[in-house]
């Protein structure tokens, strides 16, 4: 099966280092994974609120894209966004389950020159690291194994609810085990699917950031000296308004938080700028194994 | 073999009667139209209506038209022949009528109630009528057979509901077999402390009645044991039981316990059930003090004489009554008895599939068949509220329904854990002076005394918080929550979410159906609800009743219920039972097969067909031939016979033709 990748806006944006060490991971797995050509944002979450119907359309062009790049052919897509992981997983179920929207979306999407069949299986890198190639393959590439270091998993409240496709619902474990792969130790953190806020740091600062406050303090408190994210936005939030919530909630909150691609790539031995570990406000060397 | 047209007068005079059931059927079917359609069908001398057709004016509207205009067919069209064709035969023979000139339509479980569209479900209804009409012409004069019946019982499943039965059947002088799979008798009562609203002992209400059964002469109890296979019907079943070993001698243990002292492993090994996992049984144990038979069993899996082959077989030596017998085998019994009671129970939900509750993550998250372990005096802690950590609680919050009224899970409501959430939250402030938070959706105490209870349990100064737990979790934010369970919940009475940080969570988890009750519901060839439970024939008129004749049901595995509830259901079960094996036989409907020896070829396809063994080759005249007392009217061999030699009552080709003919002429 083949896999094509899609990054999404914010990986090329504020996420790069998740972009970058994606990529550079998928290599170092010797994964034949290509960008998909042509996409577009998928909506994030403000569409979806605004023009439902206009939302999924603009989802599907990726789908469609996706089963055009590869002749029609039943294809992976790769989308480590959680954001773009709901959308493209939530336009595919409900254009599957309504004929009315098929109907619309199929013509919209006919009327570019583009067919959507629903060929595309929908997948998260997280997913296919340790069900496809699975964690004795990731552990075979370790070369700094990740001694001392203790990650609290943080999956978001996107990549398991509503659709757990992947993963338990309210106990999400595959980020954990591969944390254990590389070397690392997971921390114990009921909170791994707890909302960080999301935009709410933009709109309603104060409720957002007691939100990410909220995690990233837990996460301390049980001892973790690293967080590991799989969303742009939650990376956002937890790792660049520290400063402000120690100011404002009068605390001393310094807690790495990174890609989980990048933790894997430090375990594989990948260069920090290949890995993007340059990119992170609050520098990860402090934390052990990732100087 | 009556097989022509000899009512009075070979004419087919038929009459057709067609219900309104108040609204039931009319307000779908245009039942004047259908009335007015069958007039002009062929032999038909008159057609008619009535609101109720199964009332006695009714009836007595069809037993008139019978004597006065001479009919010698019927036809009613109205509901489920399964509700009234009883009713409407006894009608025809009240007047002189043999009853197989009998047809039903069935206008409104199969038309009214699904069909939308009135014109198509008038449409529909004459069709039926027609069809009818056109089959009643051929029908014929037929008797009812009576089979004599086995007066034997069998009751399978001994908690409350099986032991219930049981004695009540062998106290009016039945023989019965009692079929237990666990090595005690006494189902899950056995295992509560307190039984709601009155707080009795529980061990103190049920213990009598185990030891009645264990002496009463009529019942016979096999524990360990399984129904494999069950064959014949209503009256005359026949029942495979397959008994496990318990590699002691029953009639020699006395249950002094000393093979059990010195058995070579000094700490419980296994998981004991009884304590529903919280304590460890040893190879060789007695289940619970007043388990019945008293007699002590080995676990095959854990015995290393029996697992491996090698041990000092200290217990041998220990036992002076020479119990022990390692070469038990299983043994397979076979009765015959004439009626069956299923009282096998239910299975607790399995509190992990709601991970959110932390049970089997948090220690001290337990079920609340747990609690009533820890609460009894013959229980792993002797009674004292100890959790797994060793502490005593000083804050307990129950949470209600986990696993019952939820899409998830079990929709349906478990209906007994409001009543012994709150007799949980009385004992554990009884033993712990525990304050205690109940978080429930609704409360529901809707039989005799139970409101009354809740009442006292809210003057007790129990506390209760409306909303479903969304997560009990490790998750501190203030000193006050640090090392504690934290219940999150929103208020809905007060519209807030709160946080209540407890010592330990009891989650009252869903009854429901036997993860293997699929099983037992094919050997006994009875239905099931989508949710597991066995059904009963009708809801409200049939309770205990399946739709196997002879085969009844009583207690939680028929849906959740109480233990009055459940002893109620074991005597209306019992009830049920005595009736039809005191009768002294069955009537038979006369559907049975028989074979044309004219058209027979003598192939066999049909001999080994036959699910009832009723068909027999007659080497001699190389025919088959059909045992007329075995044939259950299954229709297997007339379906397969390839000359058409095989036919049945009921159901000749020429009747199912004209059938056909009937709703076919009708499009």
């Amino acid at each position: 099966m083949k896999y094509l990748y899609y990054p999404g806006c914010s990986l090329k944006g504020t996420g790069k280092a998740y972009d970058e060490s994606m990529v550079a991971v998928f290599q170092k797995l010797g994964m034949d994974v290509e960008e998909l050509q042509g996409w577009n944002c998928c909506g994030a979450t403000s569409y979806m609120s605004i023009d439902e119907t206009k939302a999924f359309a603009l989802i599907a062009r990726n789908l469609a894209l996706a089963e055009q790049q590869n002749g029609g052919e039943p294809v992976h897509l790769i989308s480590p966004c959680a954001a773009c992981y709901l959308g493209l997983c939530k336009a595919q179920k409900y254009i599957a389950e309504s004929e009315e929207l098929k109907t619309i979306i199929v013509d919209s999407l006919g009327s570019v020159g583009l067919k959507y069949t629903g060929n595309v299986k929908v997948r998260h890198p997280l997913d296919i690291f340790v069900n496809d190639l699975g964690l004795d393959k990731i552990a075979k590439c370790v070369s700094h194994p990740l001694k001392g270091l203790k990650v609290a998993s943080y999956y978001g409240c996107l990549i398991v609810r509503p659709y757990a496709t992947f993963d338990d619902q309210y106990n999400p474990m595959t980020m954990d085990k591969l944390m254990v792969a590389l070397g690392a130790e997971a921390v114990d953190w009921p909170l791994k699917t707890r909302c960080c806020g999301g935009t709410l740091t933009g709109t309603v600062e104060e409720a957002g950031l007691r939100l990410s406050y909220m995690l990233l303090k837990e996460a301390a408190k049980r001892g973790a000296n690293l967080v590991a994210t799989a969303c742009p936005l939650c990376q956002f939030n937890l790792e660049c308004y520290q400063s402000k919530m120690n100011h404002d909630y009068g605390d001393h909150v310094h807690l790495p938080v990174a890609f989980f691609s990048q933790v894997m790539g430090k375990a594989f031995g990948l260069d920090r700028r290949q890995i993007g570990l340059q990119r992170l406000m609050v520098p990860v060397e402090t934390s052990p194994a990732m100087a | 073999m009556i097989m022509s047209n000899t009512a009075a007068g070979d004419q087919p005079r038929i009459g057709v009667f067609v219900c309104y059931c108040g609204r039931n059927i009319a307000s779908k079917v245009d039942v004047e139209k259908v009335r007015q359609f069958a007039e002009k069908l062929p032999n038909v001398v008159v057609s008619r209506t009535y609101k109720f057709m199964c009332s006695d004016p009714g009836q007595e509207m069809i037993q008139q038209d019978i004597k006065e205009l001479k009919l010698n067919r019927i036809v009613v069209a109205s509901c489920s022949p399964l509700l009234h064709e009883p009713t409407f035969r006894r009608t025809c023979a009240a007047a002189g009528l043999n009853p197989f000139y009998f047809q039903m339509a069935n206008i409104r479980e199969q038309v009214s109630w699904v069909t939308a569209d009135t014109v198509a479900a008038t449409r529909k209804a004459s069709a039926l009528v027609a069809a009818a009409v056109s089959r009643v012409a051929c029908h014929t004069s037929l008797e009812k057979k009576r089979v004599p019946v086995h007066a034997d019982v069998m009751v399978v499943g001994a908690g409350i509901s099986g032991i219930h039965a049981a004695l009540l059947l062998a106290n009016a002088g039945k023989k019965v077999y009692l079929v237990e799979r666990e090595p005690s008798i006494g189902g899950h009562m056995a295992q509560l402390d307190k039984t709601f609203p009155t707080l009795d002992c529980s061990a103190c209400i049920l213990t009598p009645k185990m030891s009645e059964v264990k002496n009463h002469p009529n019942i016979t109890c096999w524990t360990l044991s399984e129904v494999e296979e069950v064959s014949g019907f209503a009256g005359n079943f026949k029942i495979k039981v397959r008994r496990n070993p318990r590699y002691i001698k029953q009639e020699l243990c006395v249950a002094c316990g000393q093979c059990v002292d010195v058995c070579v492993f000094k700490e419980g090994k296994v998981l004991d059930d009884f304590n529903v996992g919280l304590s460890k049984h040893k190879p060789i144990y007695m289940p619970f003090p007043q388990a019945t038979p008293a007699c002590v069993l080995i676990d095959p899996t854990a015995c290393l004489k029996l697992s491996r082959g090698k041990c000092a077989q200290r217990c041998v030596e220990a036992c002076d009554r020479k119990a022990i017998d390692f070469e038990q085998q299983v043994i397979h019994e076979e009765v015959e008895v004439g009626a069956v009671i299923i009282a096998t129970g239910y299975q607790m939900f399995d509190a992990r599939k709601t991970p959110e509750y932390g049970y089997g993550k948090y220690l001290n998250v337990y079920t609340m068949m747990e609690v009533e372990r820890l609460v009894n005096a013959a229980g792993p802690t002797q009674g004292e509220v100890i959790m797994r950590d060793g502490k005593t609680p000083k804050t307990v919050g129950i949470i209600h329904c986990v696993g019952s009224r939820d899409k998830r899970h079990h929709p349906y409501c478990s209906s007994v854990c409001c009543m012994a959430a709150l007799k949980t939250a009385h004992l554990v402030r009884e033993h712990t002076g525990a304050l205690v938070f109940n978080f429930y959706i609704d409360m529901r105490t809707p039989l005799k005394g139970y409101e009354e209870f809740y009442d006292r349990v809210l003057q007790e100064g129990v506390q209760f918080v409306r909303g479903r737990v969304a997560e009990v979790t490790d998750w501190a934010v203030t000193p006050a929550e640090d090392g504690k369970l934290v219940i999150r919940v929103e208020d809905t009475l007060i519209g807030v979410a709160r946080r209540i940080p407890v010592d330990m969570v009891i989650l009252a988890t869903a009854m429901e159906a036997h993860h293997d009750a699929a099983e037992l519901q094919r050997r006994f060839n009875i239905s099931c609800s989508k949710e597991g439970w066995f059904l009963e024939r009708h809801p409200k008129l049939a309770p205990v009743s399946t739709f196997s004749d002879g085969i009844f049901l009583a207690g939680v595995c028929q849906g959740p219920k109480d233990i009055p509830g459940s002893v109620a259901q074991a005597g209306a079960a019992a009830a049920e039972a005595l009736m039809l094996v005191d009768k002294g036989f069955v009537e038979i409907e006369p559907n049975s097969a028989w074979i044309d020896d004219e058209v027979c070829s003598g192939c066999k396809t049909c001999v080994p067909l036959c699910p009832f063994h009723a068909i027999t080759y007659n080497a001699q005249d190389h025919v088959s031939v059909i045992n007329e007392a075995l044939c259950k009217g299954c229709g297997t061999c007339v379906a397969s016979c390839p000359s058409g030699a095989a036919q049945q009552k009921l159901f000749t080709d020429e009747q199912i033709h004209q059938e056909i003919k009937g709703v076919l002429n009708y499009v």
